[in-house]
C-alpha cells in the first residue's frame, strides 16, 4: 500500500492525541491557578484608605477585599466587634458608621473614605461603660457574649432610630411617630440573633435605656 | 473573594464610562448583596467602581407630583421618607418588610432592584445551577423547592426574586431610568425590566452591558388604601414564601403584585381588572398556567387566602 503524506500512523494519532488532552487540561488549570476568568485576571491590588475610628484617625494600606470587619479585627487589634456568620445575617458584626448602625462583615474597608466609624471599644470602657452596657449588665443580657458587642451596637442606633422617627414593620401608624415598645424594639432588633436567648433580657435592657432617655 | 482592582468615581457618567473600558467591572454602591455573592466566589469582577459616595442619593418631588428616587438613597431612608409614607406607602411597607435595620441603613434603592436569588442551589457552588453556571442544570426542580418559583419559571430554572421594595414598584409602576457610557439615558417601566429564565437563566433583567440605573420614577399618587402582606416562617427577617402588594380604592378596584412566586415580582393586569369581583376571581387569572412543585404548590392557595383577607381589610 503506498503510504501519502496525509495519512497519520497510529503513533502518531495516540501522541498527538495525549498532546492535544495534556494542553486543554493544562489551559484549564492556568484558567484555576493564575485566576484568569473569561472578562480578565484578578489582580491582587493593595489601596489606601483613612477613616476615624474611635474617634482616632487611622490610614491603612489594605488589600481591596479587606472588609470594615477584618480591618478592625485583623488589622486595628479592634477585637470586640464579632465574626458570627460573615454575610450580613446574624449582625455579630455590627458597628456604627456616622451613627448608623451596619453588617461590617458586608461592607468593604475601602468604602469608607473619611467615615467616622464607632465600635463596642468607641461606645464604654470598664472605667465608664455606656448607658446601654450598664443596662445589659444589670438585666443579665448576654450568656456566652459573643453577640453582645453587635447587641449593643444595634441597641444604641435603634433607640437613635426610634427617635429620629423611622417606622419599622410593626409600627402600627406609618405616618405618626413610632412609640418605643416591646414589638418595635424586637423588630428592629431581628437583625441580631443570640444562639443563648438572652433576647427577652437585652429587650428589658434596652427598654429601660429608653424611659431614661424619654 | 478573587482579587479586584477598585477605583472610586465621581459622576455617573465617569461610573459608565469606567465601566465600558473595563471588561469584568462591576459597580459597587452598599454592596449588601454584592460582597456576599462575592466571598462565595458567585460574583467575580476583576475590577470594581465605587459609586456609594455619588449624588444620586435624593428624593425629589417633581412640579407635576411624581416623585425621582436617586438610585443610591438607602432603604431606611427611602421607607422613612414623610412623602414615600404619606403617598406611597405600599413602597414603605415593602422596604420594612425586608431584612434588617442594619441592610436596610446600607442597601440602595438600585441595588435592592439588582439583587439576586437566594435559592439554595445557586447559593450552593457544589450544585448544578443553569443561572450560576449555564448549562449546568438545575439541581432546585428536583430537590427542596419549597420556597421556589410556582409561575414564570422553566425547566432551566425555578428560582425566585427576593426583594420586598420590587414587589411595591411593580404594583406602583415604577420607571426605572438610566445612563449609558455613551451618555444616553433610558426609561425603563418595572414591567420591562426583569427578565424571566427561559433557556437563558443567566440573564436576569434588560439592563444594557454597562448601564448605570440613576434613579427610579413614582407616578404620581394613586391613592387608596396600600397594603404589603409578606408570608413566612418566621415574624422577622426572613424571605416571603409569599408576598402580596395592594393599593385597593374605594370602588374595589386597584393593583395588585405578588413576590415570592416568580423570578420577577408578577403582576397581571386583566387579573387585576377582577379585583371587584374577590381573591378567587383575581388568583385564578393572576396565577394561570402556573406550574408549580409538589414542594411548592401551595403557594397558590396561599395566594387566594391572602388575597382574600386583604380585600376584607381593605373594605372595612
Amino acid at each position: 500500500m503506498e503510504e501519502s503524506n496525509n495519512n497519520i500512523t497510529r503513533r502518531e494519532m495516540i501522541v498527538g492525541t495525549a498532546a492535544a488532552v495534556t494542553l486543554s487540561l493544562a489551559l484549564g488549570n492556568i484558567e484555576k491557578v493564575a485566576g484568569f476568568t473569561r472578562a480578565g485576571t484578578h489582580k491582587l491590588s493593595y489601596e489606601n484608605v483613612s477613616m476615624t475610628i474611635n474617634g482616632k484617625k487611622q490610614s491603612l494600606k489594605l488589600d481591596t477585599r479587606t472588609t470594615l470587619l477584618d480591618t478592625l479585627r485583623e488589622h486595628l487589634q479592634l477585637t470586640g466587634t464579632k465574626k458570627g456568620c460573615d454575610h450580613g445575617q446574624c449582625g455579630a458584626c455590627t458597628v456604627l458608621v456616622n451613627g448608623q448602625r451596619i453588617n461590617s462583615c458586608l461592607s468593604l474597608a475601602l468604602q469608607h473614605e473619611g467615615d467616622e466609624i464607632t465600635t463596642i471599644e468607641g461606645l464604654g470602657t470598664q472605667e465608664n461603660l455606656h448607658p446601654m452596657q450598664a443596662a445589659f449588665v444589670a438585666h443579665d443580657g448576654y450568656q456566652c457574649g459573643y453577640c453582645t458587642p453587635g447587641q449593643i451596637c444595634s441597641a444604641v442606633a435603634v433607640l437613635k432610630e426610634i427617635k429620629a422617627g423611622i417606622p419599622s414593620h410593626v409600627s402600627q401608624d406609618l405616618i405618626r411617630h413610632p412609640e418605643i415598645s416591646n414589638m418595635e424594639i424586637r423588630e428592629r432588633m431581628s437583625g441580631n440573633i443570640c444562639r443563648c436567648g438572652a433576647y427577652s433580657n437585652i429587650a428589658e435592657a434596652m427598654a429601660e435605656i429608653a424611659e431614661k432617655q424619654a | 473573594m478573587k482579587a479586584f482592582t477598585y477605583q472610586r468615581v465621581h459622576s455617573a457618567a465617569e461610573a459608565a464610562a469606567s465601566s465600558y473600558k473595563t471588561p469584568g467591572a462591576k459597580f459597587i454602591a452598599g454592596g449588601t448583596n454584592l460582597l456576599d455573592l462575592m466571598k462565595l466566589q458567585i460574583e467575580v469582577p476583576v475590577h470594581l467602581i465605587d459609586i456609594g459616595k455619588l449624588s444620586l442619593n435624593k428624593i425629589e418631588q417633581l412640579a407635576d407630583g411624581r416623585l425621582r428616587v436617586g438610585a443610591l438613597v438607602s432603604n431606611t431612608d427611602l421607607a422613612a421618607h414623610q412623602i414615600v409614607r404619606r403617598d406611597y406607602a405600599l413602597l414603605s411597607k415593602a422596604l420594612l418588610a425586608g431584612a434588617s435595620g442594619q441592610l436596610r441603613n446600607k442597601a440602595t434603592t438600585a441595588g435592592n432592584l439588582l439583587q439576586r436569588t437566594r435559592c439554595p442551589y445557586f447559593y450552593d457552588t457544589n450544585q448544578a445551577c443553569n443561572k450560576r453556571n449555564p448549562g449546568s442544570g438545575c439541581a432546585a426542580i428536583k430537590g427542596f423547592s419549597r420556597n421556589l418559583a410556582v409561575i414564570g419559571a422553566s425547566d432551566s430554572c425555578i428560582a425566585t426574586h427576593p426583594s420586598d421594595m420590587a414587589v411595591a414598584m411593580m404594583a406602583l409602576d415604577a420607571v426605572i431610568e438610566t445612563v449609558n457610557p455613551d451618555g444616553r439615558t433610558r426609561n425603563i417601566p418595572i414591567s420591562e425590566f426583569y427578565l424571566l429564565p427561559g433557556d437563558t437563566p443567566h440573564l436576569e433583567t434588560t439592563l444594557k452591558k454597562n448601564e448605570l440605573i440613576t434613579s427610579v420614577l413614582l407616578p404620581q399618587a394613586p391613592g387608596g388604601k396600600h397594603i404589603y402582606y409578606k408570608v413566612r416562617d418566621r415574624a422577622s427577617y426572613a424571605f416571603a414564601l409569599i408576598s402580596v402588594g395592594l393599593i385597593l380604592q374605594k370602588e374595589g378596584t386597584g393593583h395588585i403584585a405578588l413576590g415570592g412566586v416568580a423570578a420577577s415580582p408578577w403582576r397581571n393586569r386583566s387579573a387585576e381588572k377582577l379585583l371587584p369581583s374577590g381573591a378567587k376571581a383575581v388568583t385564578e387569572k393572576l396565577l394561570a398556567g402556573a406550574k408549580p412543585t409538589k414542594e411548592n404548590e401551595f403557594k397558590i392557595t396561599l395566594v387566594e387566602r391572602t388575597l382574600a383577607a386583604l380585600l376584607e381589610e381593605g373594605r372595612s
